[in-house]
């Protein structure tokens, strides 16, 4: 992963001197696909910490709906063996106002998760053995809402295609963590600017389960694009979430120790 | 109901008398309003014991608890006002009002501050509360102990790479509150409640004080802290009134209290541990709660988790001590979380006592309806209640509450 830290600048400079940029010399599927991923993540790094408001507006087949509001911040860990840390607080609805999760995002042991029960005053560890349950009632799973980490799958580049306007990757990924709900996703990759629009999700059936797509992408600091809009489909039950972010705000010098069981109990 | 709409209300004079550097701004910031209203129903479905008690079935109440939260300098100071009441039908002593918080919190980047009435909870374990030591129960709220009055203090807090530092100064003593004379759940005996003697001459006036170092090791999160003041638990001494009737009067003696609490998680095993060793109730002696937490996951290809509890229960306390139900009991008990877009939950279990089979069952389950009400249905049943047991007076007060809050 030398290349994960190479300037964007060198990579012309070395192809003319006959080496090959990184995604030209995979020779495999396998390493495509995972040249892809790295490249997703190299392109995340050294964001710092972010932070958004979001609104969840869970659906049912018969269109009843209910919404969540909450906050997240995130606070991005830059050793590549350990993963982000995230900080959610929810608004909405009123009864669960003030109520606090902590994550700690790992690669492939068990993520550390807190939950600050505002009512009671306390700050309970909780398993995260539950990776593929859902996250407040919704169609997310915790599994796929914790922070992209490149070893936590294996992958397999499957073919390039067009993708709305753009040309995108498709990509396999196989889950390589414990209790994942997936035994694959087919993810696909726009080929200009390493976005996400879009991944499929199959159960330990082997059958599509639930389809996520993201739009609505911006780019903040220059480099870093994030989607304002996720859309989860469950093609089994019907029922859809979907999260409108406000923009997000980054580098706001968000504190380390915020992110600790022990200040969750002040956090609001 | 617009919950952040712009209340330049008492709370934001209060704000701008102590930080006067942000006139300016303050009435730009908002004071957020939350909180609930609720109706509540008891159903008692026995016969009351005592003559003089009411005879009615029913005990409906309401309760009304708002809250006010107004952030200031960015959200490093905040201050929140959470008042309580209950208008009780049935019980007058129920009937009551309770600041349960009214705090100024400061944050820092490594340490943070609350000064004013609040609340503080400490442990892991399930069936009992051992360790938590710094608000009163208010124990006309319910009989799980789990409601408590505010507690007036001035806390400070060092978080360090070595876990956090926590220091608390307890200005003034809050009495437990008791049921009415009259009303059920009251015990064998009325409970002079005006009348509470204790050991330091300050009375409620004393400060107590107390010491918390809590860190997290890997999987583990451990808590160890000492409390130094006068003991939440009351003794209950049989007096015999002007009017010859006997009674208890609460007594409250100054108590050492040393506690560790510490859980260990591993997949989908919690294992919990509260130990405490208290001086100043008698003898000095030990307590402890040990248990363990294990979930199934997605149960039967559903989205629902069901945990199993189970919790040994010990307490060494002598008979100069205030009683407990739990001095050799096994408590088991199963937790089941729907995890669906209602938040579904329902917990059952039943504390049994080792020796005499005494046993308290008890029962939980709450939904959302819709995004702003709320249901709660619960039910408490002493059973096999032996005579000087711990709920004799109460074994006829089996109760079912119904629930309906809407949060705003």
């Amino acid at each position: 992963m030398q290349f994960k830290y190479m300037s964007k600048t060198l990579i012309p400079a070395l192809f003319i001197l006959g080496l090959e940029t990184p995604l030209a010399h995979a020779a495999t599927p396998e390493e495509k696909g995972l040249e892809i991923a790295v490249e997703i993540d190299h392109r995340d790094l050294g964001f710092g910490d972010s932070q958004t408001e979001l609104q969840m507006v869970l659906s049912n087949r018969n269109g009843d709906k209910s919404v969540r509001k909450l906050r997240l911040a995130t606070l991005e860990n830059q050793d590549p063996g350990l993963g982000d840390k995230s900080l959610t607080v929810f608004s909405q609805p009123r009864d669960i106002k003030g109520t606090a999760f902590l994550s700690f995002t790992k690669i492939l042991d068990p993520d550390d998760q807190w939950l600050y029960l505002p009512a009671l005053k306390r700050v309970k560890r909780i398993s995260s053995a539950n990776k593929s349950g859902p996250f407040v009632g919704s169609e997310f799973a915790y599994e796929d809402l914790v922070s992209f980490e490149v070893g936590k799958y294996s992958y397999k580049w499957l073919r390039d295609e067009s993708c709305g306007a753009l040309q995108c990757f498709v990509v396999e990924r196989f889950p390589k963590y414990e209790k994942s709900g997936y035994t694959r996703q087919t993810v696909w990759v726009d080929k200009s600017e390493y976005r996400i629009h879009k991944i499929d999700f199959y159960d330990r059936k082997e059958t599509l389960l639930k389809t996520l797509v993201q739009s609505g992408f911006e780019r903040y600091l220059g480099k870093y694009w994030r989607p304002l809009k996720m859309v989860m489909k469950n093609h089994q039950t019907g029922k859809a979430t979907e999260l409108s972010f406000s923009s997000y705000e980054f580098r706001v010098g968000v504190n380390e120790k915020d992110f600790t069981p022990n200040r969750l109990k002040r956090i609001r | 109901m617009n919950p952040k709409g712009r209340y330049p209300s008492a709370l934001s004079l209060a704000a701008l008398l102590l930080f006067p550097g942000n006139v300016a701004t303050s009435f730009a910031d908002d004071v957020e309003i939350g909180g609930s209203v609720a109706v509540e129903v008891r159903v008692f479905p026995g016969d009351a014991s005592y003559s003089g008690q009411d005879r009615s079935r029913l005990s409906p109440s309401v309760v009304v608890e708002p809250e006010f939260i107004y952030p200031l300098n960015g959200g490093d100071d905040t201050l929140t006002f959470t008042p309580f009441a209950r208008f009780d039908a049935q019980d007058e002593r129920r009937t009551h009002l309770d600041v349960r918080e009214l705090t100024w919190v400061h944050l820092d980047n490594s340490w943070d501050t609350t000064v004013g009435i609040g609340k503080v909870f400490w442990g892991v374990t399930e069936s009992r509360h051992l360790v938590d030591i710094i608000n009163q129960t208010d124990a006309v709220e319910n009989i799980d102990g789990e409601d408590k009055l505010g507690q007036p203090l001035l806390n400070a807090n060092l978080i360090t790479d070595w876990g956090a530092f926590g220091v608390f100064v307890l200005p003034g003593f809050r009495e437990r509150t008791f049921a009415d004379d009259e009303a059920r759940l009251r015990g064998p005996k009325p409970v002079q409640v005006d009348d509470a003697t204790y050991d330091s001459g300050g009375k409620d006036k004393h400060i107590d004080f107390a010491l918390r170092w809590s860190h997290t090791i890997g999987d583990v999160d451990i808590g160890v802290s000492h409390f130094h003041g006068t003991s939440r638990e009351p003794v209950m001494k049989s007096v015999t009134r002007s009017d010859g009737v006997a009674a208890f009067q609460p007594h409250y003696d100054i108590i050492d209290q040393s506690g560790l609490d510490a859980q260990l998680t591993s997949g989908p095993w919690l294992w919990k541990l509260e130990a405490i060793a208290r001086a100043g109730q008698g003898q000095r002696f030990a307590a402890t709660v040990a248990g363990l937490e294990y979930t199934f996951y997605q149960v039967a290809d559903s989205a629902a988790d069901i945990g199993v509890l189970a919790e040994y229960l010990y307490d060494g306390r002598d008979k100069n001590a205030p009683a407990t139900l739990a001095n050799h009991d096994i408590f088991v008990g199963a937790r089941m979380t729907l995890n669906d877009a209602q938040d579904s939950s329902a917990l059952a279990g039943a504390v049994i006592d080792n020796v005499t089979r005494e046993t308290f069952l008890s029962f939980e389950a709450e939904r959302r309806l819709t995004d702003h009400w709320k249901a709660k249905f619960e039910a408490r049943w002493p059973l096999n209640v032996p005579n000087g047991g711990f709920f004799s007076g109460a074994q006829n007060d089996s109760f079912l509450v119904m629930r309906l809050a809407r949060f705003f």
